[in-house]
């Protein structure tokens, strides 16, 4: 295979790992943002542990493969991304490492202070993650300020209007992604908790994800290519209707459906952004000439040969492996029975 | 302070933490999978009660060595990117490999064995606990591979002012990174097997437990024994090619100015780097050359024959050597000591009661030990990243230190907190013992 299809195909892989990412852990960052309303005793937060317990973690290291991935594939956009937006990723490594703490820790301890500090641990570390990658994700679709000399852009300037809408986008649907898998895993009181909640959040979701795009047409160079093939178009057309379809399921009480819809709309979401990106992996909002794009940032062709066989070895037997968990573990949790983390 | 120096500190620190949780995590694992096996074999409930009690102790370090290790996998984008874009393209791989090899095995099944207590057959958790052992090891693997090429480095070539992979076969069969590798993970199993000697001297001189404690005992003193003689035997040939390869670091482990044949092994100096002497206090003659070369009078180079600026912090590595072999020695005589009692059966007799009141303080030795192994080989590397080819003073992130300081003192600040809790928990944990009410759901479970 030539360089330049090796390195095509490892531009689509390294979005295949990051919606993967999205998608595996997406309720358990809306559970773990609804946790502290939603929980109101010692065995309601057992049975939201165990709902999430099993999984979560398996689904974090997606994370750290896209993280591997670009670092192996394209190491001067790893090398760039984490430099340029340095505080950004370390926003994120924080609340990565206190969402872990939070949840694991909660119940070693039944000192009142112990439990209650943790649980709010939990909670905002679990907003923070959504948010601070809603952030960045939606710089990388608006462009950065990439100059000559590296990045010119300030960190508040990371912050503008349309990445917080971009990290709504995310809070909104993992929440709603947390609902429904608390409907398809758990049973009792806690169902109807979070049902009130979807009740805004699924709705909430169709308005974001809209004005999302309409920003994005307005500022962003990401439709530029959907303009010269009108046909692309239907992707970002599918993300919207799958938001409908998750109102839609929420109300229809139909939730493995629902939670199906917040995978769609993380797939399609994903993909308009990164078809729009396409071929810039770190695109320059200042001069195309400084954005890093998948040809003159990715490695040798034997790395990316080599790397493509690991790939196509081990993803499929990972996959494989977790979705036998996801069946293992496939009785619902109930309220009366659940023992968390203990 | 410059980004530079922040940067060095903050990974310096980081990467200690890191390796805190890190060695008892690959220990202790081990020691889990032997025995949920056993209770496979055997069906005996004392291994199901084993195995939840270790298991939990496990299960709360194992966070930690996670969590920490994001911080790793981040920072070298964050903080070195210069030396991630000369690099990328070999040191990328195993990394990307040690998450879609290891960390996936490692995290997955890790849930299947914490919240199938009560759903799975023993054939299951075993397994569970078995591909956990599995993927925690070889991650170390992958990780030591890459760190060996900055040792050692193989297998490249320079294109355009970047290293490139020429032969991934010779970075997988990097000597460097096997003898790391072997001394490394061996090295944690020393720490794993007095971690469990430890709790379980706690409660035999409390005479609680007894049955469930001895035979922990038992397991544990014949791994610490296997670890702690195999480490330094690895060690002593990871010396002599350490001589070989990188010889500016051999000579700073020994603090040896002069080359020359028959060097002797210090045990007591002052290494004085601005006059590029020692003060020697008791010195072993030809010790020095017949570790490094199996030569009593073989040639060892001295610091003087390599430009200064391509020297590492003699001290120091002198030192943390000194440190770690000390340490070492010690852990073989408490570990055969420990057979010995045991096999004669004095274990549990009051005039060897010292012993066991010995053996708690020593669970933080193998920690100092093997911090100050990878001082050794870190420090020792400097002044370069990758040894011959890239300074460390090239490979940092142009980021303003304002940043760094930012980063680091979170980290510090969050650090901290995370040590004191686990800490907190692995004492209160340690000393509560096994939990009678999982036992008997243990026994339902297995009849």
């Amino acid at each position: 295979m030539s360089h330049s299809l090796l390195a095509n195909i490892w531009f689509v892989l390294w979005c295949v790992i990051w919606v993967a990412y999205f998608i595996f852990d997406s309720y358990t960052l809306g559970i773990g943002m609804m946790f502290p309303y939603i929980a109101k005793n010692r065995q309601d937060r057992n049975q939201l542990q165990e709902v999430v317990g099993p999984f979560w973690n398996g689904a974090e290291v997606w994370l750290i493969t896209a993280g591997g991935a670009t670092f192996a594939a394209f190491p001067a956009v790893y090398a760039d991304m984490f430099s340029f937006l340095y505080v950004p990723f370390y926003l994120a490594l924080f609340a990565l490492i206190f969402r872990a703490v939070g949840l694991e820790f909660m119940h070693k301890d039944d000192h009142p202070m112990w439990v209650k500090s943790l649980k709010w641990t939990f909670g905002v570390a679990s907003f923070f993650i959504p948010v601070v990658l809603g952030v960045l994700f939606a710089n990388l679709f608006y462009g950065l300020e990439i100059g000559k000399n590296g990045m010119e852009g300030s960190l508040l300037g990371l912050f503008k209007p349309y990445a917080i809408l971009g990290a709504t986008v995310f809070v909104l649907t993992f929440l709603n992604a947390g609902v429904a898998w608390i409907h398809v895993k758990a049973d009792g009181q806690l169902l109807e908790r979070a049902n009130k909640i979807a009740r805004v959040t699924a709705p909430s979701l169709v308005a974001a994800l809209a004005m999302f795009f309409v920003a994005t047409a307005n500022r962003t160079p990401i439709f530029d290519r959907f303009n010269e093939m009108p046909i692309l178009y239907i992707i970002p057309t599918i993300a919207l209707i799958s938001s409908m379809m998750v109102v839609l399921f929420v109300y229809k009480k139909k939730y493995l459906l629902a939670l199906a819809s917040t995978a769609d709309v993380i797939i399609f979401f994903f993909a308009t952004g990164f078809t729009g990106m396409y071929p810039n992996m770190l695109p320059s909002r200042l001069n195309d000439a400084f954005s890093l794009t998948l040809h003159n940032s990715a490695s040798s062709q034997k790395t990316l040969q080599i790397m493509f066989i690991v790939a196509c070895i081990f993803v499929p037997i990972v996959l494989a492996y977790q979705i036998w968990t996801h069946y293992l573990f496939r009785e619902r949790v109930t309220n009366k029975d659940a023992k968390g983390y203990h | 302070m410059d980004a530079l120096l922040l940067s060095r500190l903050q990974f310096a620190i980081t990467v200690f933490y890191h390796f805190l949780f890190v060695p008892l995590t690959i220990g202790l694992v081990i020691f889990c999978a032997y025995v949920e096996i056993q209770h496979v074999r055997t069906k005996n409930p004392l291994y199901r009660q084993m195995a939840d009690f270790w298991g939990k102790l496990f299960s709360i370090n194992v966070v930690l060595g996670i969590v920490t290790g994001i911080t790793m996998e981040f920072q070298f984008g964050t903080n070195w990117s210069e030396y991630s874009k000369y690099m990328g393209d070999i040191f990328g791989s195993p990394l990307a490999i040690e998450a879609l090899v290891a960390f996936f095995l490692e995290s997955t099944f890790l849930g299947v064995w914490l919240f199938g207590r009560n759903k799975f057959s023993p054939k299951v958790r075993a397994t569970a606990m078995v591909l956990v052992a599995i993927g925690t090891n070889l991650s170390a693997l992958w990780i030591i591979t890459a760190n060996g090429f900055m040792q050692n480095p193989v297998g490249y070539e320079i294109v355009n002012g970047k290293l490139v992979m020429d032969d991934f076969f010779a970075l997988m069969t990097n000597g460097y990174a096997w003898r790391i590798f072997f001394h490394t993970v061996i090295g944690s199993y020393i720490f794993g097997a007095f971690f469990v000697l430890a709790v379980s001297a706690y409660h035999l001189l409390r005479k609680q437990y007894m049955e469930l404690f001895m035979k922990s005992f038992k397991i544990g003193i014949i791994f610490a024994v296997f670890a702690a003689t195999a480490t330094p035997i690895i060690g002593h040939f990871f010396g002599n090619y350490t001589a070989k390869q990188n010889p500016a670091k051999a000579a700073a482990m020994e603090a040896v100015w002069e080359t020359g044949e028959g060097i002797g092994m210090p045990l007591l100096i002052i290494p004085h780097e601005k006059e590029e002497k020692n003060t020697e206090i008791l010195v072993l003659p030809k010790v020095g050359s017949l570790l490094f070369t199996n030569d009593p009078n073989g040639k060892v180079i001295g610091l003087k024959d390599i430009p200064k600026e391509e020297r590492p912090p003699v001290a120091m590595v002198h030192f943390a050597f000194r440190t770690m072999v000390i340490l070492g020695t010690l852990f073989m005589a408490l570990a055969w000591l420990g057979a010995y009692l045991y096999k004669t059966g004095r274990l549990l007799q009051k005039k060897w009661s010292w012993y066991l009141k010995v053996l708690i303080p020593s669970v933080v030795l193998p920690v100092i030990c093997i911090n100050a192994g990878w001082i050794v080989t870190e420090v020792g590397r400097q002044p370069w990243t990758v040894v011959g080819l890239l300074k460390t003073a090239d490979s940092v992130s142009p980021i303003p230190a304002s940043q760094v300081w930012f980063s680091l003192g979170s980290l510090v600040v969050f650090y901290t907190v995370l040590l004191i809790m686990d800490t907190y928990l692995m004492v209160k944990f340690a000393k509560k013992g096994p939990e009678i009410h999982t036992t008997e759901e243990g026994v339902d479970h297995v009849a």
